[in-house]
């Protein structure tokens, strides 16, 4: 558990020291959204239609963006080989640093939706649901991010692979994420797709680790 | 009790399968031409559909036959990363481009179908969005093999890619449903297909098993090729090294 923490820590703070990491997630964020008025036209019926969809797809092309740093940078340098040598499971060193990126990408997406619910028209009673619905499947992003990064972490230019891995298993998270908001502004009860979304986290927590150390353990070898 | 280690001898597997090779040709020839031609000849045309009927028993088989290559891919990936098994780990290699090719024989197929039917190439419907990811799974399961160049190192990872794609497919399939019953309420594909006309099911079911023993001919042509690749691959290391 120490370790857990420990590792947690450490990456937080090397995200934050770093400068960047969750900068460039959050202005990716803003400037994907941006493109979409711009793009389909103004009118506020039409963005305030689309704008769940359009915010879940930013937040999960920024937290794609990031995932490639997951365990990137500690493989250069060997300090994942030394995690791996220490004496907690893997899986938990996993499960640390996904909550860590979490931490610094998902949490910052989440927090900031209401304001790219602002620029699309997205109706006030929404906001709520939408911040509820990303704390909830942003860390499934970033856990099922987890098993694709750790399967890419050796390869050379594995960023496009990493992207072909991962977002056909974001593809039921965004579904409810976004079903969750569109049945929040159309007056309807968000609990079935938030509690689907939940599912979905408890489901990728307990099993994602797993993938994603098994995976790890064999690039180290 | 078998004992599993024979048939991880490549040699020996090379054996049986050559032996039984041309019986599967055989087989498969026999099946597809009888299929084809109760098809394109003796299958009644539909009521509704016409003449157009006829891409259903291309269709059908290989959109059967997407989601049996990947079950076997991904029993193969388990018995492969369980017991090191070294013919298993060919054989999930060898079965994805022929799964990704069902995939996209079934997504065309299905697309030249839909456009005298709906009006339209392409639609959302629930059944082409979950096999178009089904699609990029198998394309994301071959890329893992393509950019890894140590065959053990690509196969262990290929596996777990496979593993992990066999938990997801069936919830990317509900939510996929679900989300089109909440999008679009009723499509013209029904949950069952149109009921099948008795005159149309020799044709559709030689095709079935058709395609299927057709896949196990290429996995085995797929197969040698693929251990050949190995043996050289191993001759030249060891020819390095001396």
């Amino acid at each position: 558990m120490n370790t857990f923490a420990v590792i947690v820590a450490r990456d937080v703070r090397l995200a934050l020291r770093h400068g960047g990491g969750t900068m460039w997630a959050l202005l990716f964020y803003l400037l994907t959204v941006t493109l979409f008025p711009l793009a389909v036209g103004p009118e506020p019926e039409m963005l305030a239609r689309i704008s769940g969809g359009v915010i879940w797809v930013a937040a999960l092309l920024a937290a794609l963006l990031s995932l490639d740093r997951l365990f990137q940078s500690d493989f250069e340098d060997g300090s994942l080989e030394l995690l791996a040598l220490s004496p907690a499971p893997l899986e938990v060193v996993v499960l640390a640093k996904s909550l860590a990126h979490w931490l610094t990408t998902g949490l910052p997406l989440a927090a900031f939706a209401p304001l790219m619910g602002l620029l699309l028209n997205l109706h006030p009673s929404a906001w709520g649901v939408l911040v509820l619905a990303m704390l909830l499947g942003t860390p499934v992003l970033s856990l099922i991010g987890a098993i694709g990064a750790a399967l890419t972490v050796g390869i050379r230019r594995g960023g496009m692979l990493l992207s072909l891995v991962v977002v056909p298993f974001f593809v039921p998270t965004l579904i409810f994420g976004v079903s969750a908001v569109d049945a929040a502004a159309g007056g309807l009860t968000p609990r079935p797709h938030l509690l689907l979304l939940a599912a979905l986290l408890l489901g990728a927590a307990a099993l994602a680790p797993w993938a994603a150390a098994a995976a790890l353990r064999l690039n180290l070898e | 009790m078998v004992n599993l280690h024979r048939f991880a001898n490549p040699t020996w597997f090379v054996k049986i399968t050559t032996a039984i090779l041309p019986w599967v040709v055989g087989i498969t020839a026999l099946l597809m031409g009888y299929g084809f031609w109760q098809a394109l000849f003796v299958s009644p045309p539909d009521y509704q559909m016409g003449e157009a009927v006829r891409i259903m028993y291309v269709h059908v088989p290989a959109a059967y036959m997407a989601m049996m290559v990947y079950g076997a891919m991904a029993v193969a990936s388990a018995v492969a990363l369980i017991w090191r098994h070294p013919v298993a780990d060919v054989a999930a290699k060898a079965s994805a481009p022929i799964g990704a090719g069902f995939t996209l024989l079934a997504l065309v197929t299905g697309m030249l179908w839909g456009q005298p039917m709906w009006g339209a190439f392409w639609v959302w419907d629930a059944r082409l969005t979950s096999v178009l990811i089904l699609f990029f799974i198998y394309l994301a399961y071959i890329g893992i093999w393509t950019s890894i160049d140590d065959p053990l190192r690509a196969g262990r990872a290929a596996a777990i890619l496979a593993l992990v794609g066999s938990v997801n497919l069936p919830i990317i399939h509900y939510s996929v449903d679900w989300w089109n019953t909440l999008h679009q309420p009723a499509s013209l594909l029904r949950a069952g297909g149109p009921s099948v006309d008795a005159g149309m099911l020799p044709a559709l079911l030689s095709l079935v098993f058709g395609y299927t023993t057709f896949y196990v001919m290429v996995l085995i042509w797929r197969m040698h090729r693929e251990l050949v690749v190995r043996r050289i691959r191993a001759l030249q290391l060891l020819h390095a090294q001396e």
